[in-house]
């Protein structure tokens, strides 16, 4: 009787503990992709530019083509394409240096002083004026120098120099995380397969074995009973350990999904509100490439990225697609005088405080790492958790981006005399309580 | 089987009565007697319990439904992005405080075009980036709702045009002169409008009066505030001035006071600082010899020290009327006759005579050219009694066709209150500038708000020579326009205020660029010549003061009753300030007292009348009577009482209506000139009255919390003036550091420290404010600060000396203060314990140590168990009691929209049940690495400074790095360390990152 209970007590067990695996590893799982895309660099992590050639120094060139996305992108290509303004393919070759500089500056000037080619560039793209802008002539100089190396480097080796950066770039954004994912995927269906086998083979023989011993006459009555006692699913009913074991998972489970939904209080993780004006990141970050920080002007100087105020929107939309509806709500907003109402997505509790520029402009943090594939999103959601577990997991796995800084020189040295691991941004304080909360 | 034993429960069960049985069944009656014990029976009395239920159920699903879906928060961007503005980032413009006071060049700190700090402009010349108080809480009357809204015709609201037209008619047809009153105006172009103004009348006067009045002294310099530089000063010797907190120009003086206060073993020289007076003042708090005398006696003891001087300095001695103190002035004149050329006489008396002595004295000793620059005389006091006493007769004779009040309250603070209330009636057009409606302007038929300093331009010239700006740092909030626009309007001029500023200043600055230069700045030089007083004052010669002051004494001989003299609070000021409840908060220097003024009597006046604290007072003048509480004061001269004006305001706003009393009515009015003291009987009303003061034990009993020394031990050995406790070991006495629980942490990035300079900080409390503003520290009130609930994270604990020593009857006997005390201000703020006592009792490390060396508080995670508090030697860290930000029963500024605007947007506010205390303003220590790194280099020293560190008008307390050996606090670490240097308690092993030094007083 003794024996019998037990056994029918583990093979009850077997799949439930069987189940708990699954579940728990695809938890696990779970968990550990959204550690790790949270701190996987994202696909906008540009490719180093190409080696400098065309003479000119690197670093100028570097400066050259920061200032370029921010500035002048938004209209012109460097290549031949038309954006809004001329494509500025080899424009050094067809203007004269001291030309470009009067016409970058202050190119109403240069049209009313009757200068012959701006005015011809003023007719030829319907008659649109140029914003001035205040570079210095170095900068000016560094952004020529781009466009000269990008004319060049275009006309030399166009298919080579763009492919393997555009490769390696999908490369670090979706390879590394994928493979981690399948390769736990496939150990699963594997060890599925082995135990179906397992189960499988063990009833065949206890099969083989029960035709094998009925057919054998000297056994006792015992021995007769047990080889004709078939399994009483109302024992196992009946059974207490049975009951106060799956009482006790059903308790455990259910506490575990409210503790998980208490948790979950306040998190607002793939929150996405409708906008009052539907403004399509893809189109803009994505498909335009415009830089994030051509809009979010604060985001490399202030705590806060600040929505865009309406007069950004105008740079560009004063000429473009003026008669989309969703434009025009930017032109009604400007002329009642009243600010566009844009609904909140990434809401920090006010008892933290979070600067973007710490993260943005000291820690080379790309926008992407916490906010996600923006450049993807049609409509803005909420891609990271942003509750303080995650804050701390990203202070303690990343490493502090200490190049060139000063700040940090002594801290590198006295950080690789002591210990042996990386230095990140926990080895500096970067989990202290007064850091985000004061 | 054996059956069970049954047990009755009692007799009834036994005898199984009807009624047991029906008890039995019924064990909870279904009629509970609830209403009928309430006294109500309307309704049923069954059905509430099942309501009560089906109420909280439908309310928990209500609530539990709510909480589903988060509060969608909007972002709103500008529509037109101002250029200079960033979302997050500070901006900062120069601007001017001048509020009839004193001026203080400024520096005002805006977020998203809001004003919410104010830290002095280091680039003046003058005040040097020191502050006081009171500027920097005037930021809080921009967020006043007890404003007007907009201009106020006959109560009621009307527009500007409206007003504009109904003034300018009314003012063409007016009979009789036109006055405009006003306290002093340092402003060149706001006098060239109001010339300009008058120039439109037959017959216009501008009078000025000052509410603590400076006529005496004006009138024995010419009509001139001495251009003092108390920085050449070796010997100074005050008479009742209270120069260093509120008399004339306290963050100047206290400036210039410092630089000879300040010692180092290299160069052990210090001034020396005499002052004889009546109540214990700031400056007399931190003077090396303090006399108590009576105010009747102040000119006794001026003729005395003057024939002294001239009988030393060969000059001619005049007939001085006995005085009692004649060993302390004999000492005094000899001091100041071996310093001459670098001694310094002040008084505050508002008697020419007495002024005119003072001036002849300096005269004698050389200060000039030295301790008075005659090319800089100051202009900041031009107030003339006389002209105001004679307009005060003129309205009651019904010669005044209008008069306009700007900046002036003359009903509330001038001593003839009801002549002018009744002379008022007879004047045809009443208008103010008010910004309130308060006791003058109620009376007026036109208020036209003034805007606030901080929404209007405006220009300065404090002192001849010495120019400065206000630019507006916010629109106006509400619908108010700058007097001086007004004024323009009305004198049909169609040019903008700000033009004539540029007019008046294009012969200093010059070109656009310079102008440009002078905004930025805030401060210039050069002179408009504008701001000279033009009206006379009546001279005085030194033989009619020697006249005067033997008149004044003979009068004064022989009462019997007491002597008042009434000041000004260092906080509250002259009544401007009353409804700041910042400044009704901020503990007085000396008394620690908070929202009220009182009697402050001396300790065997109060013992021989039988008075004790609190008891309520009854002080009677001339028919004149107010009553307010007793504060038995150590150090009040004898035979003296002294009550401070600016309180007792029925028309100034929520924080300032009926606290304490108003005692500008005892003001004595004799000899067209008004005197700031008087004879008054006093008796007990027989009631009392709570004072709430921060700080009820007055000595430090013989304990070591607070070290002094004196200037003569410390010549001879620097190493003598400070007692380092040791502590027993095996090994025999050691410092306490040596034996430790705990593993020390070794600081690599930045170890933040302070160092607090006893013999710097002079006690005036401008630390505490700013770090109240910058900090987000709620106002408690009264009540709770009488409950020991205040909360300032830095308070300035204030401890006198006593005579008794421990033979003399143990410690309940030193409790006692001496009769007249010296004096130790230490400002007491969380010392960031390396071992702090606090982070080991947390039940929830709610606070701990930074690897910068920083005790923080986590506020997310106290639960309140106050256990750190109990733990803290040091007793710095506050508890929230109540949610002071949003609670009506806290109604100051954090309970309002607008006052809200003030709080600083990096600095969380506190919710209630959480510990706080001083952070070591990390809020800016965050800011000031960040910058650091953003341009990739370390910071530089300097650039972090804590709020109180910055306020401070005498830069006693330093911060810095204390791994930086650069850095400031690092070399003064280093030169005192043996000498000056002392942590508090030192001998409970907390080893504070804050540091003192010594107080070394001038005595030998």
């Amino acid at each position: 009787m003794i024996s019998c209970k037990k056994r029918a007590k583990s093979t009850f067990l077997l799949p439930f503990i069987f189940i708990f695996f699954v579940v728990s590893s695809a938890f696990a799982q779970e968990t550990a992709q959204v550690g790790t895309a949270g701190v996987t660099p994202g696909s906008a992590e540009a490719a180093p530019a190409a080696g400098g050639g065309g003479g000119a120094d690197a670093a100028v060139i570097d400066a050259g083509s920061t200032l370029f996305k921010n500035n002048c992108a938004q209209c012109h290509a460097v290549t031949a394409e038309v954006v809004v303004g001329p494509g500025l393919k080899d424009v050094h070759k067809r203007r004269s240096q001291s030309w470009l500089q009067k016409w970058i500056k202050n190119s109403s000037a240069l049209i009313q002083s009757g200068d012959k080619d701006a005015v011809a560039v003023y007719n030829e793209y319907a008659k649109q004026q140029m914003p001035s802008f205040a570079f210095s002539d170095d900068e000016l100089n560094a952004i020529i120098a781009y466009i000269k190396q990008e004319s060049e480097s275009a006309a030399t080796d166009m298919a080579p120099s763009g492919v393997p950066g555009a490769e390696a770039g999908a490369q670090v954004g979706t390879n590394a995380p994928d493979a981690v994912g399948g390769y736990v995927d496939m150990l699963l269906i594997v060890l599925v397969v082995v135990l179906i086998v397992l189960v499988i083979t063990l009833l065949i023989i206890a099969s083989v074995l029960k035709n094998y011993l009925k057919n054998k006459t000297d056994l006792t009555g015992a021995e007769q009973e047990m080889l004709e006692r078939r399994t009483n699913f109302a024992n196992i009913y009946k059974s207490k350990a049975v009951r106060v074991i799956v009482g006790l998972i059903f308790i455990v489970v259910l506490v575990d999904i409210s503790i998980d939904k208490v948790m979950g209080v306040g998190i607002q993780q793939g929150y996405a509100p409708r906008q009052p004006i539907a403004f399509s990141h893809k189109l803009h970050a994505g498909d335009h490439q415009i830089n994030c920080n051509y809009c979010h002007t604060s985001v490399y100087k202030s705590e806060k990225a600040n929505i865009p105020s309406a007069n950004i929107c105008m740079n560009c939309h004063s000429q473009i697609k003026k008669e989309s509806p969703e434009i025009q709500k930017i032109y009604r907003a400007i002329e009642n005088n009243k600010p566009i109402e844009w609904v909140r997505v990434h809401n920090l509790p006010e008892l933290a405080y979070f600067n973007h520029s710490q993260h943005t402009k000291v820690g080379g943090v790309e926008c992407q790492t916490c906010h996600g594939p923006i450049e993807t999103m049609e409509v803005v959601a909420q891609y990271s958790p942003l509750t303080m577990g995650w804050c701390i997991d990203c202070h303690r796995n990343t490493p502090l981006n200490t190049e060139g800084n000063a700040y940090y020189d002594n801290l590198v040295k006295l950080h690789e005399k002591q210990s042996k691991g990386a230095f990140i941004v926990a080895s500096n304080g970067g989990t202290e309580c007064s850091k985000c909360h004061y | 089987m054996q059956e069970t034993i049954k047990y009755w429960r009692g007799v009834e069960e036994l005898n199984n009565t009807p009624e047991f049985q029906q008890h039995a069944h019924n064990e909870f009656p279904e009629f509970l007697p609830v209403s009928e014990a309430n006294g109500d029976d309307s309704s049923s009395p069954v059905a509430p319990r099942r309501d009560f239920l089906k109420l909280l159920g439908f309310g928990m699903a209500a609530v539990t439904l709510a909480s589903c879906e988060a509060p969608v928060r909007k972002a709103i961007p500008y529509l037109h992005k101002p250029e200079e503005v960033e979302p997050g980032v500070a901006n900062w413009y120069a601007s001017t405080y001048f509020m009839g006071d004193f001026y203080n060049p400024v520096l005002v700190k805006t977020r998203e075009g809001r004003p919410i700090k104010i830290e002095g402009n280091p680039l003046s010349p003058i005040t040097q980036g020191g502050t006081h108080a009171r500027s920097q809480a005037s930021l809080l009357g921009l967020y006043d709702q007890s404003r007007l809204k907009g201009p106020m015709a006959g109560g009621k609201e009307v527009s500007w045009k409206e007003v504009d037209q109904k003034i300018r008619t009314r003012l063409t047809g007016v009979q009789g002169k036109v006055v405009l009153v006003s306290n002093t105006i340092i402003s060149p172009s706001t006098k060239t409008v109001i010339r300009e103004f008058g120039a439109q009348f037959p017959s216009f006067e501008h009078v000025t009066y000052d509410p603590k009045s400076a006529y005496g002294l004006l009138r024995a310099n010419g009509g001139l505030v001495p251009g003092y530089d108390f920085s050449k000063a070796k010997v100074i010797v005050s008479v009742g001035a209270d120069f260093l907190g509120s008399w004339i120009s306290p963050v100047e003086y206290s400036k210039q006071y410092i630089i000879n206060r300040k010692v180092t073993a290299e160069n052990p020289t210090m001034s020396r600082h005499i002052q004889f007076e009546s109540f214990l003042s700031l400056t007399g708090a931190n003077a090396d010899v303090r006399v108590p005398v009576k105010p009747s006696e102040y000119g006794a003891v001026v003729a005395a020290l003057y024939n002294a001087v001239a009988r030393g300095a060969g000059a001619e001695a005049i007939t001085a009327p006995n005085n009692a103190y004649a060993k302390q002035v004999e000492a005094a004149a000899k001091e100041l006759l071996a310093n001459r050329g670098a001694a310094l006489v002040v008084s505050d008396s508002n008697d020419a005579s007495v002024q005119a002595l003072v001036a002849g004295i300096n005269r004698a000793l050389g200060a000039e050219g030295s301790t008075i620059n005659t090319a800089a005389p100051s202009y900041v006091r031009q107030g003339d009694d006389a002209r105001m006493l004679r307009l005060v007769q003129d309205m009651n004779n019904g010669g005044v066709g209008a008069v306009i009040f700007y900046g002036a309250n003359p009903v509330y603070d001038h001593p003839l209150s009801q002549q002018i209330v009744s002379g008022l009636k007879k004047v045809g057009v009443k208008i103010s500038f008010a910004d309130r409606a308060d006791e003058t302007a109620s009376l007026a038929d036109y208020i036209c708000p003034d805007s606030h300093f901080l929404e209007s331009w405006n220009d300065y010239e404090p002192k001849r020579g010495f120019l400065s700006l206000a630019q507006p740092a916010i629109t106006p909030i509400y619908n108010t326009r700058q007097a001086q626009q007004s004024l323009l309007v009305w004198a049909g001029s169609t040019t903008d205020y700000y033009n004539v500023i540029q007019r008046t200043w294009s012969g200093v600055v010059g070109s656009a660029a310079g102008w440009d230069k002078a905004v930025h700045d805030g401060v210039a030089q050069g002179t408009t010549g504008l701001n000279e007083p033009t009206a006379a004052v009546a001279p005085v010669t030194l033989a009619g003061a020697a006249v005067g002051i033997n008149k004044a004494a003979r009068a004064a001989a022989g009462k019997g009753a007491f002597e008042l003299e009434i000041y000004e609070k260092v906080a509250i000021g002259t009544g401007q300030h009353t409804n700041n409840p910042w400044l009704q908060e901020m503990s007085d220097p000396t008394t620690k007292a908070v929202w009220d003024n009182y009697v402050t009597i001396s300790q065997a006046d109060a013992k021989a009348q039988d008075i004790e604290q609190n008891d309520v007072l009854r002080v009677t003048a001339k028919g004149k009577t107010i009553e307010l509480p007793a504060l038995i004061q150590p150090g009040q001269a004898v035979g003296t009482v002294g009550i401070a004006v600016g309180y007792g305001r029925t028309h100034g706003g929520q924080a300032a209506n009926n606290v304490g009393a108003n005692v500008y009515p005892l003001v004595t009015v004799s000899d067209n000139a008004l005197q700031y003291t008087n004879t008054v009987t006093i008796e007990k009303a027989g009631t009392d009255k709570p004072i709430a003061q921060t700080q009820t034990h007055h000595t430090v009993m013989g304990r070591n919390v607070v070290q002094e020394s004196t200037l003569g031990k410390y010549k001879q050995d620097p190493k003598s003036v400070t007692e380092y406790i040791k502590i027993a070991t095996p090994d025999g006495p050691q410092k306490p550091q040596k034996v430790s629980l705990w593993q020390d942490y070794e600081y690599k990035n930045h170890h933040w420290g302070m160092v607090i300079d006893l013999n710097s900080c002079i006690g005036c409390g401008s630390c505490t404010v700013s770090c109240q503003v910058e900090n987000n520290i709620p106002v408690v009130g009264k009540q709770e600060v009488l409950n020991r609930r205040e909360m300032h994270w830095l308070r300035i604990d204030r401890y006198y000396s006593s005579d008794a020593t421990r033979e003399d009857g143990g410690f309940e006997k030193m409790e006692d203060p001496s009769a007249n005390p010296a004096v130790v201000f230490q400002p007491m703020l969380c010392q960031h314990c390396n071992h702090a006592p606090c982070e080991t009792v947390c039940p929830v490390a709610a606070t701990m140590h930074s690897t910068e060396g920083i005790n923080q508080m986590v506020y997310n995670r106290c639960v309140g168990t106050r256990y750190c508090a109990n733990n803290c030697p040091y007793k710095v860290r506050r508890f929230n009691w109540f949610n002071y930000a949003n609670n009506e029963k806290f109604d100051y500024n954090m309970n309002n929209d607008l006052g809200k605007m003030v709080l600083n947007p990096d600095v969380t506010v506190r919710s209630r049940g959480v510990m706080e205390k001083c952070s070591f303003c990390v809020q800016r220590i965050q800011a000031g690495k960040l910058e650091a790194k953003k341009e990739a280099r370390r910071p530089k020293d300097g650039e972090i400074v804590t709020a109180c560190a910055q306020a401070c008008p005498t830069n006693a307390i330093i911060f810095g790095d204390m791994l930086d050996p650069n850095s400031q606090v690092s070399q003064i670490l280093k030169r005192e360390e043996g000498e000056r240097a002392f942590h508090v308690l030192e001998e409970l092993n907390t080893q504070p990152n804050v540091t003192y030094l010594t107080k070394i007083r001038n005595q030998a």
